[in-house]
């Protein structure tokens, strides 16, 4: 499930702004990144205008309309406790939503600036990062995540760290090699030999060719930590009760497979559409930011 | 060669004890004492203090470690609070139990992923294209635990034509492991068939954009011959080095799905580990994963350099 | 064709005659067991698998009655510090040793004495053992303990072979050996248990099958569809919201039985700096918030009504429960009138505890929307089991959501939970009248004597909610139809005596 970002080459910065008109023109062009960029789009809008659509109160019970099927009242059913499904996806929405970029923003803060320290400085500095991000990698990716939530507590802001830091060397690997391929171009060597203060260089020459890569990988990373938000929430480890997230409502669903199956068919299928989302965005990026395909 | 390998033997080292503090502390730092975790219903607190000076959980944590580390070279890696059993029987129980189940899945995604990758490439931007590409992108965004779930729901609870749960070698019962063991296998190895999909196509590509392909083409072989003889085992190198990195992550993936399926390896040995405090059985295992991990990307490596002439020159 | 047909029907016939010469039996747990050692052993399942390893001086009919197993009779000195039993002389252990009361009282010792014993707190009671004969054993105690003989019906009447037990001492559960119907073979961790029948047992007509095999297949759903499928012939735990799909199948049959235990929240009174609210300090809130909950809609709701309603430490079909304090109907006037008495009558904010596990959070949200209606905001605060229970015993709490899996006495369900310095007193209650009632049921040996005391506690108890007592579950079992003979028990035990496949 890696998506290794393959060999961005370096432009030349002077380029930089006439490509970056290719790159929209191409990316509007992409068919799969718009239908991407729409499902995408679709569930944010949905996360963000949850307090004002006309829905019913996501923890209103309902004694007399426990699990029952999906009916005009319910159109997708109701839940173990008699509570509307339907209103409790569109709040999930902004659980699993949340969780997706919010650890993915924490792996990036994190990835980037060490990643550019180990790639620019090399040294021990080097050493010590790529040794630290070599033992992140090596234990699995959930067995860490699950780990981490475990000792940080149950709940939705430490599953997101949890994630985060789990996802933090993917960004940490793919800095450090972009930055090392850009330290060797001639410019740059210039640069460093008139005497450029460090941190400018960094600024004007690395931090550009560093960030459309990590864009890349962060749209997929996005869709990546929405499964695993889910799949910690599956555990008991991510959105507590009362507050849904979809992975927390298939967790509770998988009680009731035999008598509710809607339970566990919606938080389903709207993970596969937003990772679905994610993914065909990342992918159109790619080849929109990637200069070899014309 | 063996100088290529020992090297990289060397730079394993670090890692693996880096590994293994970090482990160690994150599971000192877990809040819930463990000794009173077991106990259950039963707190006597003077059985749970003896227990805690027993299993030295009152000791410094360095030195905890030391100890541990130091028992885990000479093959100790202590014993399950729950059960009592050794960490190391435990591992060495469920190590074939998740070894079976990915191979499975690795046959699965092979299976699935390389004829529809080759297929792909050759038919590029065909409407067999855009179907292999959508059905590959589908496969990556499908959570494989709901997969799962629902695969239960269908073929074992509506259908009764598999058994939901359990796990029977396949050296024992050929035919009742494969039933068991399908669905998982199956569960487990879409998302790398999709994987392995995507980056047959992209290789394939490549290749059959090269010289040689297009020299193969105008000596006037045929396409297939030009397709499997040529361009393919030409392709294969990278595969071939993904398929092993893939298989570390396969061991990964194994986590939700035998928790799914109530399959008593690896990863269900780690969940429930975490979840009941049993402090010897996670290190142990991550210990034990890790190890495998690295020596899997060595493995990688390896076949990579052996398989591409000029870098075995270098080696 | 007609002769593949007539291969296939013979080879069916071959395969269920060999299966009536080899009977296994497969029972699907909820859980793996954990130590199978009966003297460290913490598992409710653990003791499912004791059921069918291990033997107990007695054992209990399903109406609680003591009855006799390993020994055949007891008797009670008239000033209640001395225990004499007889035991049965046809019974040998697993390995051969043959067993006596000798063997009792090196059994007695180890649960005493192994510094990992959870049993100390059980027979803590007993000062020595006198061994009158080679089939007679008398206990002295340091002071009369009505309890004591209950304990015998479970793991601390567990009777282990000596002999194997110091050879193999605290890794004796790797590879148990006791004296029940079946003995140990061999135990895959989270996958498998199996035992096969004991050949010397000394009841072992009543005993049809020759191995059973038990499952841990945590899954409701799964486990469910292991039984539909023929895979497991007994299923421990059917979940109640299941109940239904099951009893309309032709493939199960349902059994149940209301268990001992009970299920609550518990109070923070007087545990440390967060029991310094309305909630430790003033019994009205309290009341206030059990009037507000209809504990039959929660039945309903969260378990299909399959369990059984409750107030009180003990089930109301129990002849412990105090007839007198019946389960309070819902009563919102009332509780807001105690809520304005107390001086919150804008209501005020509780903070619950609750494992994260389906269950206790379906039950904890119930509450939460019942008692919104009279002012009461709930917030659910979700930990691991292993972290709630550390908050709880050091008074990191303000009300707890927990239960108990219950005791053959009624001591054991109610005595640690609520007398000064009690084990389990996490709520750090404290009522010199309580622990004076509690103290003389546990001395007295007189049934109705104690019966007065536990109803007169609990009627203190209901006042001061320690523990507000919400419902109590059943054990619900799945059986394969072609089983017969299976009895249902408070304990939720398998006892598999009598059992059989039907012809």
């Amino acid at each position: 499930m890696t998506h290794a970002s393959e060999n961005v080459s370096v432009p030349d910065p002077i380029l930089v702004a006439k490509r970056e008109n290719r790159v929209w023109k191409k990316f509007r062009t992409h068919r799969s990144a718009m239908v991407g960029g729409g499902l995408a789009l679709f569930f944010v809008v949905v996360a963000l205008f949850a307090p004002i659509l006309p829905i019913d109160d996501p923890a209103a019970t309902d004694w007399m309309a426990v699990r029952k099927a999906p009916s005009l009242a319910h159109p997708f059913g109701t839940d173990e406790i008699g509570r509307d499904v339907l209103s409790r996806m569109i709040w999930g929405a902004q659980a699993s939503l949340l969780a997706g970029v919010v650890s993915v923003a924490i792996a990036i803060g994190l990835g980037v600036p060490l990643g550019i320290l180990a790639g620019y400085f090399s040294g021990w500095v080097d050493a010590v990062i790529s040794r630290c991000t070599e033992a992140l990698l090596a234990a699995p990716f959930l067995v860490l995540a699950i780990a981490l939530a475990a000792f940080l507590g149950p709940s939705l802001t430490n599953a997101m760290i949890a994630i985060g830091i789990s996802t933090t060397p993917i960004f940490i690997r793919l800095t450090r090699g972009q930055v090392l391929s850009v330290k060797a171009e001639d410019y740059v060597e210039s640069a460093r030999a008139v005497g450029l203060p460090t941190f400018k260089i960094l600024r004007r020459y690395i931090f550009p060719n560093v960030l459309p890569p990590v864009l890349v990988q962060g749209t997929l990373s996005v869709a990546t930590a929405i499964i695993a938000e889910a799949s910690l929430s599956f555990l008991g480890l991510g959105q507590q009760a009362p507050d849904p997230s979809w992975g927390q409502m298939l967790n509770i669903a998988k009680n009731y497979l035999h008598q509710a199956p809607w339970m566990a068919m919606w938080p389903g299928i709207a993970i596969f559409l937003v990772v679905l989302g994610f993914n065909l965005l990342g992918d159109g990026l790619r080849d929109a930011l990637d200069p070899r395909e014309k | 060669m063996l100088n290529f390998v020992l090297r990289r033997l060397v730079i394993a080292i670090p890692t693996i004890i880096l590994i293994s503090i970090f482990v160690f502390t994150l599971q000192k730092l877990l809040p819930g004492d463990p000794v009173l975790a077991m106990a259950g219903e039963e707190r006597d607190p003077q059985v749970l203090e003896y227990l805690r000076e027993k299993y030295r959980l009152n000791d410094p944590i360095p030195i905890q470690y030391l100890n541990w580390i130091g028992n885990a070279l000479r093959g100790d890696l202590g014993i399950s609070l729950r059960t009592n059993q050794p960490v190391l029987d435990l591992i060495l129980e469920k190590l074939p139990v998740t070894f079976q189940l990915a191979v499975m899945a690795m046959i699965i995604a092979l299976l699935i992923g390389i004829p529809a990758g080759i297929l792909s490439a050759v038919k590029k931007g065909t409407f067999i294209d855009y179907c292999a590409n959508a059905i590959a992108l589908s496969g990556l965004s499908i959570p494989n635990f709901w997969l799962g779930i629902m695969l239960i729901l269908l073929i074992s609870v509506k259908w009764q034509l598999l058994p939901a749960s359990g796990f029977v070698s396949i050296f024992e019962d050929p035919l009742r492991s494969m039933s068991v063991m399908i669905m998982p296998a199956f569960v487990l190895g879409t998302a790398l068939a999709a994987t392995l999909m995507r980056h047959t196509r992209s290789a394939m590509l490549d290749v059959l954009k090269s010289d040689y392909v297009r020299t193969a083409r105008a000596k006037g072989l045929q396409e297939r011959t030009v397709i499997l003889k040529h361009a393919f085992r030409n392709a294969a190198t990278p595969i071939v080095t993904l398929t092993a990195l893939l298989f570390g992550e396969l061991i990964a993936g194994a986590v939700l799905t035998e928790q799914i399926f109530t399959i008593p390896g690896f990863g269900k040995l780690i969940v429930d580990a975490v979840f009941n405090r049993d402090y010897a059985v996670v290190q142990g295992v991550v210990l034990v994963t890790a190890v495998g991990f690295i020596l899997m990307n060595l493995i990688a490596d390896v076949a990579y350099v052996l398989l591409n002439p000029k870098l075995r020159n270098l080696a | 064709m007609k002769f593949t047909r007539n291969a296939l029907f013979i080879s069916l016939l071959t395969m269920t005659a060999m299966s009536a010469n080899a009977q296994d039996l497969r029972i699907g747990l909820q859980s793996d067991a954990d130590v199978l050692d009966p003297d460290q052993s913490r598992s409710f399942v653990g003791r499912i698998v004791y059921a069918s390893l291990c033997d107990k001086l007695v054992d209990i009919t399903p109406d609680l009655d003591i009855t006799p197993q390993l020994a055949s009779s007891w008797s009670w000195s008239a000033d209640g510090k001395a225990l004499t039993f007889k035991l049965r002389e046809d019974v040998v252990f697993h390995d051969g040793t043959p067993f006596n009361a000798e063997a009792v009282a090196r059994n007695l010792a180890r649960s005493q004495m192994l510094p990992e014993s959870r049993r100390k707190s059980e027979v803590s009671s007993i000062e020595d053992t006198t061994v009158l004969g080679e089939y007679e054993i008398r206990l002295n105690l340091k002071q009369p303990d009505s309890t004591l003989l209950a304990q015998f019906a479970d793991r601390s009447g567990m009777m282990i072979s000596p002999d194997a037990a110091d050879a193999a001492g605290k890794d004796f559960g790797l590879k148990p050996v006791c004296s029940g119907a079946f003995e140990f073979v061999e135990r895959i961790a989270q996958d498998r248990i199996v035992l096969k029948k004991f050949d010397n047992y000394w009841n072992k007509d009543a005993i049809h099958f020759d191995s059973v095999t038990f499952l841990p297949i945590p899954d409701n759903t799964v486990r469910l569809a292991n039984l539909l499928s023929g895979d497991i012939d007994i299923l421990d735990r059917l979940a109640a919201t299941d109940l239904n799909q099951a009893e309309a199948s032709d493939a199960v049959e349902v059994v149940r039985a209301v268990s001992l235990g009970w299920r609550g929240m518990t109070m923070n009174i007087g545990n440390g700096e967060r029991s310094n609210t309305p909630w430790g300090n003033d019994k009205r809130v309290r009341q206030a918030l059990s009037y507000s909950i209809d504990r039959n809609v929660l039945n309903n709701v969260v378990f299909n009504g399959a369990f059984a309603a409750g107030n009180q430490p003990f089930p109301p079909n129990s002849p412990w429960y105090d007839k007198e304090s019946p389960i309070p109907e819902r009563d919102i006037a009332k509780a807001k009138a105690l809520l304005t008495e107390a001086g919150y009558p804008d209501g005020l904010e509780l903070e619950i505890s609750v494992p994260n596990t389906n269950v206790p959070t379906q039950v904890t949200q119930v509450i939460q929307s019942m008692a919104k209606e009279v002012g009461i905001n709930i917030k659910l605060v979700t930990k691991e089991f292993a972290t709630l229970l550390a908050d709880d015993s050091v008074g990191n709490y303000q009300a707890s959501q927990l239960g108990w899996s219950g005791r053959v006495d009624p001591d054991g369900n109610i005595h640690q939970f609520v007398t000064t310095g009690g084990g389990i007193n996490d709520s750090v209650y404290s009522n010199a009248k309580v622990d004076e009632l509690l103290n003389a049921a546990r001395r007295s040996a007189d049934q109705e004597e104690r019966k007065i005391n536990y109803d007169a506690a609990t009627k203190i108890i209901l006042d001061e909610l320690p523990i507000i007592f919400l419902y109590h579950q059943s054990w619900i079992w799945g059986l394969s139809p072609k089983l017969k003979g299976f009895k249902s028990y408070p304990d939720g035990m398998i006892r598999l005596e009598d059992v059989s496949y039907a012809q």
